[in-house]
């Protein structure tokens, strides 16, 4: 009876090991591009078209202030920075604000609004890129932050998020509040809004990821390299510096590492909302 | 109490406090959405390079001119060429990577993350990266391949290798997401299924093939869908890649729209592609909100 339990243990520690070797193999080629990234940053020059290797060996920091001073990735970064705030902060605020009438207060036509409100996430951006592009010039917002930052304020997905979160808190405390003579929109100020943190902290990653990702958009409506965002800034430049990978690397390391830090901070949350949702944001 | 509301259903301040509340939503959603939706439909019957003070209407002659050109039928091939790819690389994957980390190992956060990365990493960083790497004289991944024993393919400069390597980058990116909707749906699979399994004798690849795979299959719809929204949207990784080449390998449905209205200034075909994609778009996100659990259910 000793052997087979024996060989059923030894067959166990066999197939975790097995499980472990795929998973670290998977985990290396799911890095690898990062490792690459940031050792192709630090090469000196001469070493770039030398043969690969996958862990930084010389550390030219220069690389990265040749990079700044090739292209005004700073500029590019303030840029950035404005329209993600100012996107996550708008989305953030007037989603939560459109979801509390959906959520909590009774007005004629409101199944009608929200599903239109919904409706609109059947429509990606590829649909409405020319019309949205023409009335962006017609706004004179071309090469501005409100032609980033105002046709985004608001988020589909945003006030649904929301809306679930606020029908799980309490009618009654509304109801209490009320009676003390608050006004509606206090009442969502004061007494939801503190109650909702980890919703608008899942809703804030979502639109600040998406918002330092984002490209399309603002390829279309920014021709001015002052105004280029930093995924902007970076396609450009990689069409001006075509093979001087040291720098196109250096750049891409500084495009990459706030999405990832946003992403580590709040890693739970992010995860949770898409699995929880089914959607992608 | 009661009886008021009946006789007065809504009560002034609330339908006050709401239409505040909804303004902001309505003013942007109507100006950058339900306005151009309509205005690309007209566009799209007309003639038009955008600004030019004449406009021409020409009814469904753009709509004709695309379906008899080569253009679209190319794209139309290059998106589907492009969907099937990542589907049928990331979902094994994924699900492979999924049932690994959920059989209880240790260190199963570290590896959700590292997995995870690619998925938040912007797709214009990662395609300089993939593209450095698919040089083809010094890019790690042919020096790896010459070293044992291959000889490898241009890549991004091959008509034919080309739509592997964007489809490869579009794996890259997706596996994490499918793994963490997979490692949800395998949490949800009751544990005595596979305690009566085994009891019964059942190898541990059985177990997965009749058990873990026909459970997750409404995952699996799930994933398909959403891979197939992203697929037909696909248009960052084209553009840094490739810029929809070599002689339109990669020039997927995304990126012609692009051309047409940006490069050719052909807004009247360009918003006709828009359509297109539009109507194939809602019809399968009204799939994708069946199969989640953002269903009717929860909208009501």
């Amino acid at each position: 009876m000793r052997v087979p339990s024996n060989l059923k243990l030894i067959q166990k520690i066999l197939s975790k090991i097995f499980a472990y070797l795929i998973l670290t193999a998977g985990a290396l080629v799911m890095v690898a591009p990062f490792l690459w990234m940031i050792t192709t940053s630090l090469k000196p020059e001469r070493f770039v078209f030398s043969p690969p290797y996958l862990f930084p060996v010389y550390f030219e920091w220069e690389n990265y202030f040749t990079a700044f001073k090739a292209a005004p990735f700073q500029r590019y970064y303030l840029n950035t920075v404005v329209m993600a705030i100012g996107i996550t902060i708008g989305q953030v605020f007037f989603s939560s604000l459109a979801a509390y009438a959906f959520a909590r207060l009774r007005f004629p036509g409101r199944e009608l609004v929200f599903l239109i409100f919904l409706g609109t996430m059947l429509v990606p951006l590829h649909v409405t890129l020319i019309p949205s592009y023409l009335i962006i010039q017609k706004l004179n917002w071309i090469n501005s932050y409100q032609a980033l930052i105002v046709p985004r304020l608001v988020s589909a997905f945003g006030i649904f998020l929301m809306r679930q979160y606020y029908l799980s808190i309490p009618k009654d405390l509304d109801e209490a509040a009320l009676i003390d003579g608050a006004s509606r929109l206090t009442i969502w100020w004061k007494i939801i809004l503190p109650l909702s943190g980890p919703a608008l902290a899942t809703l804030g990653i979502f639109a600040f990821l998406f918002a330092w990702n984002d490209f399309l958009w603002p390829l279309v409506v920014l021709n001015s390299p002052e105004m280029y965002t930093v995924q902007l800034g970076l396609a450009m430049f990689q069409g001006k510096y075509g093979t001087r990978w040291h720098l196109l690397m250096a750049g891409t390391v500084t495009a990459t590492i706030p999405v990832i830090i946003a992403f580590l901070m709040g890693q739970n949350r992010f995860i949770e909302g898409i699995t929880t949702t089914g959607l992608k944001g | 109490m009661n009886l008021r509301i009946r006789t007065h259903p809504y009560r002034r301040d609330e339908v006050s406090t709401a239409l505040i509340a909804l303004l902001p939503a309505i003013i942007v959603f109507g100006v950058f959405n339900i306005i151009p939706l309509g205005y690309t439909a007209y566009l799209s019957l007309l003639k038009w390079d955008g600004f030019s003070i004449e406009r021409q209407f020409v009814g469904f002659q753009n709509f004709l001119e695309l379906l008899s050109s080569t253009y679209l039928w190319n794209s139309l091939k290059a998106t589907i060429y492009y969907t099937l790819g990542v589907i049928g690389l990331s979902l094994p994957f994924g699900l492979l990577v999924a049932i690994l980390l959920n059989s209880g190992l240790k260190g199963q956060v570290a590896f959700r993350t590292l997995y995870f990365l690619p998925v938040v990493t912007s797709t214009v960083a990662a395609s300089m990266v993939w593209k450095l790497m698919l040089d083809p004289g010094s890019g790690y991944i042919n020096v790896i391949l010459r070293e044992i024993g291959f000889s490898p393919p241009a890549w991004l400069r091959d008509t034919h290798w080309a739509m592997p390597a964007v489809i490869l980058l579009g794996v890259w990116k997706r596996i994490g997401f499918n793994m963490v909707i997979y490692l949800a749906g395998l949490q949800s699979i009751p544990r005595e299924y596979y305690e009566a399994a085994r009891v019964d004798g059942a190898t541990s690849l059985a177990q997965i093939r009749y058990i873990t795979i026909p459970l997750l299959a409404p995952t699996t719809a799930l994933l398909i869908v959403m891979a197939m929204i992203d697929s037909f949207l696909l248009f960052d990784q084209v553009f840094v890649l490739t810029g929809g080449g070599p002689a339109g390998a990669t020039d997927v449905i995304g990126f012609l729209l692009y051309r047409y209205a940006f490069r050719y200034f052909d807004l009247g075909k360009a918003s006709a592609i828009a359509w297109i994609m539009f109507i194939f778009i809602a019809s399968v996100t009204l799939i994708q909100w069946r199969l989640s659990r953002f269903g009717t259910k929860e909208i009501a």
